[in-house]
């Protein structure tokens, strides 16, 4: 779309020396989405939303948190019961960390259903690779501010990980430290890092909306725009469709806040950190559970170089980056499941997968368990690396539609 | 577009002030929305009730003997107690009739003649007048003297001289008993 022309005069002697006013035009009414989208792309504003949420909440409890292990525990206490509002800003604080996951999870469950990373949205797709790796970083670090038990011992474990790579393994876990072990220099370092990463997490969103503003949504039926007839514009179609699922999904969100704040959470973690004790069955957040069993999974040697505990770290990171392949382990010419009559069982079945995997990782490592985890995991790496591969070449998909609007036109008709 | 065809038929009826009456009533409900979100973080940043609950201050001034000062904290403030001689009370009286900045008398601002309690900030820019020590200047009226931009206050804590527009703020506070004072 062109340039709009501005009439009163302070915009327009702004915009023509910074076009401020013209981009959030561009992105607003001036962007063409298409007309198709459903509700499940709701979720990338959602995101958005829970990220800004995370970071002001995160900013005010920072105001009351010392960093320091004699008192961190205790200065979470007391914004719970001394700071005006303490309670609600770290619930919404924490149950967010829930939330952003949940919704990140849809959407990008979104994108495996409906081929969101092909061509020409493959840099889109890894940017949001790169997007859940970085989350996945800095909730694991600010689960370990509140210097519980959980917080100890979850860093302990997850920090130990990195002692599996050889020669260099046991140096990274030491330069993590600070120390010997988890301790004080730990904690002021992981919250550093937990204050840094959500503005890195900004850019990078900008830089996934950049993307996502090049190429344009991708939508239900998989096709690219072919006319104007395609589309709407952003503003006000989708704005007020975005602000609908917002609240919708702040009374989701809420719903946990005030009346099962901790029901996400973990009972240990009241208890403060102790270095003597390790309680007796330790789990991430429910969030790392599926790749927590893949970990755990690895209870053997890969061949005769890859011990099991480096093969366990391995195969955790791999369950995430062959996401970043996704575009080309798919052959298909279709993206959307749609008209993928086949393989859109095998997405079912990957989802299912995926949240047996999570169930098994809140599981006490022993049998059946850790068979049923090995299973799981085989399969998860099956789907990315064999299923899909095989099935986007053999498979005959259904028809295309002409167009976004000859098949949404006709449905109305009908 | 698609939906020309619902707009006109809004305007026929009235639909028009329907329509914008919806966008006005939605911004209110959103405006309002917003505002209570806010609060909860604006308040936040108040005072926590630890911070309250240390509020007040207890001294016990059986020991300060007369002429002499102590200065207590309270509310992370330096609190001026000064167990006053008699030239100083007769003097502060005497200066009722003086040419006050901040007209108030002597009797206004003590409980007790001997007992001056005073917070000891500067109403100029806050920093802590001297006065309180034996061998600190007192200034031309012998109460306090500030030395960051001199402003002289005199034995009831009144301004005198000086760019301070206003005298050393009186605390709120009781005798417990005759040796123990609440400050707060």
């Amino acid at each position: 779309m062109s340039s709009p022309e501005w009439n009163n005069p302070v915009i327009k002697w702004v915009d023509s020396r910074l076009p401020v006013f013209s981009l959030m035009h561009h992105s607003t009414a001036g962007y063409p989405t298409p007309r198709n989208l459903s509700y499940w792309w709701n979720f990338g504003s959602l995101a958005l939303t829970v990220l800004i949420v995370m970071i002001v909440t995160g900013i005010f409890l920072v105001m009351n948190y010392t960093p320091h292990v004699d008192m961190a525990f205790d200065s979470v206490e007391r914004i719970m019961r001394d700071v005006n509002y303490g309670w609600l800003l770290r619930y919404v604080h924490m149950n967010g960390a829930s939330m952003f996951f949940i919704v990140v999870y849809i959407h990008i469950f979104r994108g495996f259903y409906y081929g969101s990373y092909q061509a020409p949205r493959e840099l889109l797709w890894i940017l949001g690779v790169i997007i859940m790796l970085i989350m996945m970083g800095t909730a694991f670090m600010g689960y370990v501010l509140p210097w519980g038990q959980m917080s100890l011992w979850g860093a302990t474990v997850i920090t130990n990980l990195f002692s599996a790579f050889p020669i260099v393994g046991d140096f990274i876990v030491t330069l993590l430290w600070g120390g010997f072990s988890v301790d004080n220099p730990t904690l002021n370092r992981f919250f550093s890092l937990h204050y840094l990463l959500p503005f890195v997490l900004v850019g990078v969103v900008g830089l996934h909306l950049w993307a996502l503003h090049t190429s344009k949504s991708g939508n239900p039926l998989g096709i690219e725009v072919k006319q104007p007839e395609d589309t709407i514009p952003f503003h006000p179609y989708y704005t007020i469709k975005d602000l609908f699922g917002m609240g919708v999904f702040f009374m989701f969100f809420l719903a946990f806040v005030f009346w099962a704040p901790n029901y996400m959470g973990h009972p240990d973690n009241y208890i403060p950190a102790d270095p003597m004790v390790t309680p007796a069955h330790i789990v991430p957040e429910w969030y790392f559970l599926p790749f927590y069993a893949i970990l755990r999974a690895i209870t053997f040697d890969i061949f005769w170089f890859i011990p099991a505990k480096l093969g366990g770290v391995l195969a955790m990171f791999a369950s995430i980056l062959v996401w970043m392949a996704l575009p080309w382990l798919d052959r298909s010419k279709v993206r959307s499941c749609k008209f993928r009559p086949v393989y859109k069982w095998f997405f079912w079945v990957l989802l299912a997968d995926f949240i047996f995997l999570g169930y098994l990782g809140g599981k006490p490592a022993e049998q059946p368990y850790i068979i049923m985890a090995q299973l799981a995991t085989a399969y998860y790496f099956a789907h990315f690396l064999i299923i899909l591969p095989l099935m986007s070449k053999f498979e005959t998909s259904v028809e295309l539609p002409e167009s976004i609007a000859s098949a949404v036109l006709k449905k109305g008709d009908a | 577009m698609a939906d020309t065809a619902t707009n006109v038929e809004n305007k026929t009826e009235g639909g028009e002030s329907r329509r914008d009456f919806l966008l006005l009533a939605t911004s209110v409900v959103g405006a309002a929305g917003v505002a209570g979100a806010i609060w909860p973080f604006v308040d936040s940043m108040n005072p926590a009730a630890d911070v309250l609950a240390l509020s007040t201050t207890e001294v016990d001034i059986s020991q300060i003997e007369e002429g002499q000062s102590v200065t207590v904290v309270w509310r992370g403030k330096p609190v001026f107690v000064r167990h006053r001689t008699q030239e100083e009370i007769e003097q502060a009286a005497t200066d009722d009739a003086a040419a006050l900045v901040d007209v108030q008398t002597d009797a206004d601002r003590v409980q007790k003649a001997e007992w001056l309690i005073l917070v000891g900030v500067c109403t100029h820019l806050g920093c802590v007048p001297l006065g309180q020590k034996p061998g600190d200047p007192r200034g031309e009226f012998g109460g306090w003297f500030c030395p960051c931009h001199g402003s002289h206050y005199d034995t009831s804590g009144r301004i005198r001289k000086g760019p301070a527009p206003k005298n050393l703020a009186v605390p709120p506070y009781a005798f417990l008993d005759d040796e123990h004072v609440k400050i707060g």
